[in-house]
């Protein structure tokens, strides 16, 4: 029996050579021809909004960004804790609750500082 | 395999929960309490839940003097005397600093009021004229010190890891709240949540690493494998030097120390002195529990690593320290020098070691959090006599001490003591670090150690001389502002304790000394 680490380390090889390959094959061998559309920032189809760089901008997005991570991080709790509710019993039940009251709190903050307003 | 729920003892882990408690609490009256009174409150809140926390560690230390050490949370956690007596530095310096950043020095919050605002935008001009001000730092701060006061009882790398974050991220937004030079401010927050990432990431690949070594991400059991596995060194040895990477990252040891001159220089000063005390206490007190309980069998593999490292870290801190001409660089870079010396009592790998090493982190941090107190009060004047910023640079000290003498006495006092004169704390401080390292073997450490010493002393009396022996600049006029009083007491506070620790230290010596007892 090798090392059993040696076949992590070509795992790992083979994934940067794949990753390298691809870049390399396309650099290589695809058509080059831009357009203004080509070049263009992409956002899911849509017209893209002006560039950062030629004024101001409004980045209120980072308050639902942030709102959206409270509610990510809950629901990543909570699918675990659901598949083995019944083996957690009343300590998981307990210790959700007081995770949940937890996570509450800055969502609160969030809301009585004026964070879900948008104007 | 069926769940059991770990029983969880909630008195032994009181100082913890008081202080997290009283974190959730601010944030709830930051949503629901009104403008006027709410920086009150949360002065109020802050201070009595420290002091609280303080009383619930003596009380734990009786009880653990009592009843021997324990493992609390299904071994995620330890109570034990030195676990406890770094909960106590800690709680003793985030309490003085809590005060100097509870203080509104010149009239005016140290914290901006719109922290997203760009410097010199109008917007900023205005929320300054309103008088706005964010009480968030409050929480900020409390949610920290829970962070620290984990970091030193952690007995598992993954409780470790998030006390770490959990004591990193309320810095790296701290160190970002500066009302004057915002430009610096938002570089060294920036500077910090960078290289905190980076860091950061080291210590999970080498939990990983340990991990994928021993099956267990408990200190215990990872003790247990090293003697056991043969033949997968290179994988421990990867791994552990990966982790001490992240733990000497926060402690601020070269070569992980460039970012500490940039972010002690920007913060928040009141940040700058807490954060230079309370992380390294807590990160220090992680770093032996560490080294202590899961790599004792290690020591002849890690030791030229360590040795380097200490050796870097003194001479590099001393010599960088005489060439700045800033005084909070100057600071930050005696901190890094400190942290070489601190890491002599770390190497030692005794149980007067771990003593020494508890003692001095008390010394340095009182000196800390007072030096850095004063710092706050030195102020600029602008060309029609308005008072701006802080004094930072060495030359607009220069005869502070004929006009401020209680002042430049106490800022005297902190140097002497960071210098290690005999009478002042600094000086037991050192002598105990040397001489735990001299009995571990390490006298080479030591001969370099006093050499860093006498070239430190140079830049510490430099200043000294500036403050009391040079005529003022009269360009470079300085003035001192008045205090809201929390500041004077702190610094009264450390100015006594720098004394009493160096004329007679023996009470807190037989105290740290039995902290080495009762160790799990």
């Amino acid at each position: 029996m090798t090392n059993p680490y040696v076949p992590l380390l070509v795992m790992g090889l083979l994934a940067f050579v794949m990753g390298l390959a691809g870049l390399l094959s396309s650099a290589v061998i695809g058509p080059k021809r831009y357009n203004k559309i080509k070049v263009d920032a992409y956002e899911c189809g849509i017209q893209p909004s002006p560039h950062a760089a030629s004024g101001r901008f409004p980045v209120k997005y980072y308050i639902v960004a942030m709102t959206f991570i409270i509610f990510d991080i809950e629901v990543v709790f909570l699918y675990p804790w659901a598949v083995a509710f019944t083996e957690l019993a009343t300590f998981g039940l307990i210790a959700m609750i007081a995770f949940l009251l937890l996570i509450t709190v800055p969502f609160v903050y969030e809301w009585r500082r004026g964070g879900l307003d948008w104007d | 395999m069926t769940f059991v729920p770990p029983s969880i003892d909630w008195a032994a882990l009181a100082p913890i929960v008081i202080v997290l408690g009283a974190a959730v609490v601010g944030v709830l009256i930051e949503a629901f309490v009104k403008d006027a009174v709410r920086r009150m409150v949360q002065v109020i809140l802050a201070v009595v839940a420290l002091g609280a926390a303080l009383v619930t560690v003596a009380w734990r230390w009786t009880v653990v003097q009592a009843q021997g050490p324990a493992e609390l949370v299904g071994g995620a956690i330890v109570e034990d005397t030195p676990a406890l007596m770094a909960q106590g530095v800690v709680l003793i310096c985030a309490f003085l600093g809590m005060l100097v950043i509870a203080d509104r020095v010149g009239g005016e919050d140290g914290f901006t009021p719109v922290a997203a605002g760009a410097p010199g935008s109008t917007y900023e001009a205005q929320a300054r004229r309103l008088g706005l001000v964010q009480t968030e730092v409050y929480p900020l701060v409390l949610f920290s010190v829970g962070g620290m006061l984990v970091f030193p009882a952690a007995s598992d790398l993954l409780t470790l890891f998030i006390a770490l974050e959990v004591l990193s991220l309320p810095l790296y937004l701290l160190a970002g709240l500066a009302r004057r030079r915002r430009l610096l401010s938002q570089e060294a927050s920036l500077k910090y949540f960078l290289l905190g990432a980076f860091s950061s990431a080291f210590f999970l690949m080498g939990l990983a690493l340990l991990y994928g070594y021993s099956g267990s991400v408990r200190f215990a059991d990872l003790a247990a494998a090293v003697p056991a596995m043969v033949g997968m060194d290179v994988v421990l040895l990867a791994g552990v030097v990966l982790v001490l990477v992240g733990l000497l990252f926060k402690v601020g040891a070269v070569p992980f120390h460039s970012w500490v001159p940039d972010v002690y220089q920007g913060s928040p000063t009141s940040i700058t002195g807490f954060m230079a005390a309370c992380t390294k206490i807590a990160a220090f007190a992680a770093l032996v529990r560490f080294l202590y309980a899961v790599v004792p069998g290690l020591t002849w593999d890690l030791s030229p690593l360590l040795w380097t490292i200490a050796i870097l870290t003194m001479i590099v801190g001393t010599v960088l320290a005489i060439v700045q001409t800033d005084i909070k660089r100057m600071l930050a870079y005696s901190s890094v020098a400190h942290a070489g010396f601190v890491l002599l009592g770390v190497i030692a790998l005794t149980s007067s070691g771990i003593s020494s090493v508890m003692f001095y982190l008390l010394v340095y941090g009182v000196a800390t959090v007072g030096a850095f107190g004063l710092v706050t009060l030195v102020r600029e004047r602008d060309a029609e006599g308005n008072v701006t910023g802080e004094a930072t640079r060495v030359e607009q000290w220069a005869g502070l001490g004929r006009r401020h003498p209680v002042l430049a006495v106490c800022f005297t006092l902190f140097l002497l003591s960071f210098a290690g004169i005999p009478l002042t704390a600094g000086f037991v401080g050192k002598f105990t670090v040397f001489a735990a390292a001299v009995e571990g073997g390490a006298w080479p450490l030591v001969v370099i150690a006093v050499l860093a010493s006498a070239a430190a002393a140079f830049f510490y009396v430099r200043m000294i001389v500036l403050m009391f022996f040079t005529d003022p600049d009269q360009d470079a006029g300085s003035t001192v502002v008045r205090t809201e009083g929390t500041t004077a007491i702190a610094v009264a506070v450390c100015a006594v304790a720098t004394v009493v620790l160096g004329v007679v230290p023996t009470p807190i010596l037989s105290l740290t000394s039995e902290a080495t007892k009762f160790m799990l």
